[in-house]
């Protein structure tokens, strides 16, 4: 493994696996503002069971989120010093609106974890609000600068130097709201469905409480409620690629020959050598009526590209159908959910639904994993696109490959201490937080049990 | 009038000043979390997680300010320290995740007792590593010996840090920290529980005078341009005032004054980030990058500091209410 590919390697674990905490610290709060919001409402203490318990994983989540996306802040440094060097100047206005953003959700965190006692039920309720509201905001702003890497604008290239540097034209690229959109939503839809799964689980382990079914309701009335607009977003995203990216979309779609009335390849492995997808099904004129809604349009192939500035097809198209495939997925339940709801005027609770709900709980997230895969390995082999190649802006320093390997370790004991803490939360009664040690012993014994079979 | 870019320099030091302040009795906390023992360990260790708990996030992200502010408005400084200090910034980094999740892990770990002292240990540890290899950096910047020629870091990873003048940095950045914990936490507990950490607020202003001055004689070769500005120059005053405030804080402290001492601890922080921060200016990094020279361009500098003034506006009030709501007199508290 080469320096380059160590750092590439670091830089993509650390944002697959801040992205996940990333999207939760935008979709949680929203369930927050809403289930206290209903307790207040209707004084149905479920509704403060739920947000409490919520409150807890929220607490260990958004840590991780935290000290992950430190490393991040830090990274794009020691990784990319070129990179920051020459972009810093012109992107970093919106990383600065993302750090009062973070400003205001610790604030905000801490008043809502700490604070049940400080203040009034009303007051305490309010502190949602921001936090939900930062949440978004932090990504929406940290997305701004992903969307000018994918879009340069705001300054002019004079004898290799940036000038005329115009910050707010630089932020508002024409990337960011295609990508703000869609991520925001993802990280709706992945939470969202999450959350039901959860609940679902519950309640076919034979727990048909009103806690387990207001909590799936809860996190499928979220979910269900933004993937239809997550299929308006998709095709604003992938209009926006066409016109703008074409080698991402000719990667995207494993388009190798520029061509009228291109098909779309669904499924499929791409074979560089001979330049074709094998085993896919293929819909005529399918690429170009999706990507500029004319089935005659003409679809630029990877082809026509330098070899050294194409994105790799095998992974961008294999990510993109995996997106793809997870959305249809949960659309399909979200159907589901919405006819049986229309019909019959409750939370839905047949077996079959649940069983749906409950094995469609990770598609969101993976939806979200391969399609951020989608936008930056479909960047490539550029970091600012067109402009700037990734080669170039990578550290001198020598050692990248340890580095990334403790790296990737520090990850993995991460994600099994949070695996282990939230197993531990779902175990514990609702009924019996705030002091009831008794059904944590509970636990404790079970565990001992446990570690002696 | 000052340039912008000098105004935002400015605000990063105002920024750091925070840092320390805030989170620096944090990591301090850690320490306290390690050196816990007496017959009122646990009580001890609780009074540290129960004064953190709600703060300690919000802390950090000065932190994460001050470094957005050195890649917005200094993308070359930022460049060249990412490079030049490669190394202790990735372990400080570690630390930094390590010290962030096991605390919170910790508190969500009830009753598996094995798994708490574990992560105790790792939240303790990764708090007493990480601000002796942040102290480190801080030391390298001012020393000299990271050497930026035509647009290039010298490739000398290691000695600009690892030498006698920053390891002593980072170690005072420890003690430092450790101080201004046990201070504020004599503050906030009572009883015999005040008395413990009475007793490690004395040790601990005790152990950072002696470091203090044990480095004086390293700066006249570790930091010859620091050492000039300080010793007689416009630091001077601030190294006084520092002086001043750290033996006053003591003598204040020891008589029992505990608000007062916890406020001219503060001061005597601010002495010593803002004493630091005269000392070296212009330089970013010594002798080679300058404010001016790596800042940005003016346009971005001043939308930058729009956005600062802009959120300001947001962030004060807000800060105002996490204090006020947890580190005030409130009758609600338990």
């Amino acid at each position: 493994m080469s320096d380059i590919h160590a750092a590439r390697a670091q830089m993509g674990t650390s944002l697959a696996f801040h992205i996940v905490f990333a999207a939760i610290g935008i979709g949680l709060p929203l369930l927050l503002v809403i289930a206290e919001g209903l307790w207040l409402r209707t004084k149905n203490p479920v509704y403060l069971k739920l947000a409490k318990k919520w409150a807890q994983a929220t607490a260990i989540l958004f840590a991780v989120g935290a000290v992950s996306g430190t490393v991040l802040s830090f990274e794009m440094g020691l990784l990319w010093p070129g990179f920051m060097k020459f972009a810093g100047g012109i992107i970093g206005m919106p990383f600065s609106m993302e750090g009062f953003a973070f400003f205001i959700e610790a604030i905000f965190l801490g008043l809502y974890l700490y604070g049940w006692k400080r203040l009034s039920p009303l007051a305490h309720w309010l502190t949602t609000i921001p936090l939900a509201i930062s949440g978004a905001a932090s990504g929406i702003f940290v997305i701004a600068v992903n969307g000018w890497m994918n879009s340069p604008s705001g300054f002019r290239m004079v004898d290799g130097k940036p000038t005329d540097i115009n910050p707010l034209a630089a932020m508002f690229n024409s990337a960011w709201g295609p990508e703000a959109l869609h991520g925001t939503l993802a990280s709706y839809v992945s939470v969202g469905f999450a959350l039901a799964a959860v609940y679902a689980v519950g309640i076919l382990r034979g727990k048909r409480t009103e806690y387990n079914k207001r909590g799936m309701a809860l996190g499928l009335l979220m979910g269900c409620a933004m993937l239809p607009l997550q299929l308006i977003s998709g095709d604003l995203s992938a209009r926006f690629v066409a016109d703008n990216q074409p080698a991402k979309l000719a990667a995207m779609e494993a388009q190798y020959e520029t061509r009228a009335c291109a098909p779309l390849h669904i499924g499929g492995i791409p074979d560089p050598k001979t330049g074709t997808v094998n085993w896919a099904i293929e819909l005529p004129c399918g690429l170009s009526f999706l990507a500029y809604h004319d089935p005659n349009a003409t679809v630029r192939g990877l082809n026509s590209f330098p070899a050294d500035e194409r994105p790799n097809p095998l992974i961008v198209h294999s990510a993109f159908l995996l997106m793809v495939g997870a959305g249809m997925m949960l659309l399909g339940l979200t159907a589901w959910v919405g006819f049986l709801f229309w019909r019959k005027r409750h939370i839905p609770e047949g077996r079959w639904l649940l069983r749906a709900v409950a094995l469609c709980g990770p598609l969101g997230f993976i939806a979200l994993e391969a399609g951020w895969t989608v936008t930056e390995v479909g960047r490539q082999p550029w970091i600012i696109y067109g402009l700037f190649k990734t080669t170039d802006a990578v550290t001198p320093t020598p050692g990248l490959v340890p580095i990334f390997i403790s790296f990737t370790l520090l990850y993995v004991g991460l994600a099994v201490m949070v695996i282990w803490l939230l197993r531990r939360l779902a175990r514990i009664k609702p009924e019996h937080e705030d002091g009831d040690k008794a059904v944590e012993v509970e636990i404790v014994q079970e565990e001992k049990e446990h570690a002696l079979v | 009038m000052l340039s912008s870019e000098w105004i935002v320099a400015g605000i990063m030091v105002t920024a750091l000043t925070a840092y320390v302040v805030l989170a620096g009795a944090d990591f301090g906390g850690g320490v306290w979390q390690v050196l816990a023992f007496g017959p009122r360990t646990e009580q001890q260790r609780q009074a540290i997680a129960r004064a953190m708990g709600p703060v300690w996030e919000a802390n950090h992200v000065w932190l994460i300010l001050v470094i957005v502010l050195l890649f917005t408005a200094f993308p070359a400084a930022y460049s060249a320290i990412s490079t030049a200090l490669f190394l202790p910034l990735t372990l400080a980094l570690v630390g930094i995740v390590l010290r962030g999740a096991a605390f919170v892990f910790r508190a969500h770990a009830a009753q598996a007792a094995g798994a708490q002292r574990y992560l105790g240990n790792i939240f303790g540890g990764a708090s007493i590593v990480t601000p002796v290899l942040l102290g480190m950096c801080v030391g390298a910047l001012g020393s000299g010996k990271i050497r930026v020629l035509n647009e290039k870091v010298n490739p000398d990873y290691i000695t600009p840090w690892l030498s006698p003048f920053p390891i002593m940095i980072g170690l005072l950045a420890l003690a430092l920290c450790a101080f201004l914990a046990a201070v504020y936490l004599t503050y906030e507990t009572s009883g015999e529980l005040r008395q413990d950490f009475r007793k490690r607020a004395l040790w601990a202003g005790l152990v950072m005078a002696i470091l203090a001055f044990l480095t004086l004689p390293l700066t006249i070769n570790g930091a010859p341009l620091l050492w000039n500005e300080l010793s007689w120059g416009r630091a001077t005053p601030l190294v006084i005032g520092m002086v001043v405030l750290g033996l006053g804080a003591l003598i204040v402290f020891w008589l029992g004054h505990y608000r007062l001492a916890r406020l001219m601890s503060i001061g005597e922080v601010a002495c010593i980030v803002w004493g630091w921060a005269l000392a070296q200016a212009p330089y970013i990094i010594a002798p080679d990058i300058t404010i001016t020279g790596a800042a940005a361009s003016q346009v971005s500098l001043q939308a930058l500091l729009t956005v600062l003034a802009a959120g300001s506006v947001v962030l004060f009030p807000s800060l105002w209410l996490l204090f006020a709501v947890f580190k005030g007199h409130n009758p609600a508290a338990e």
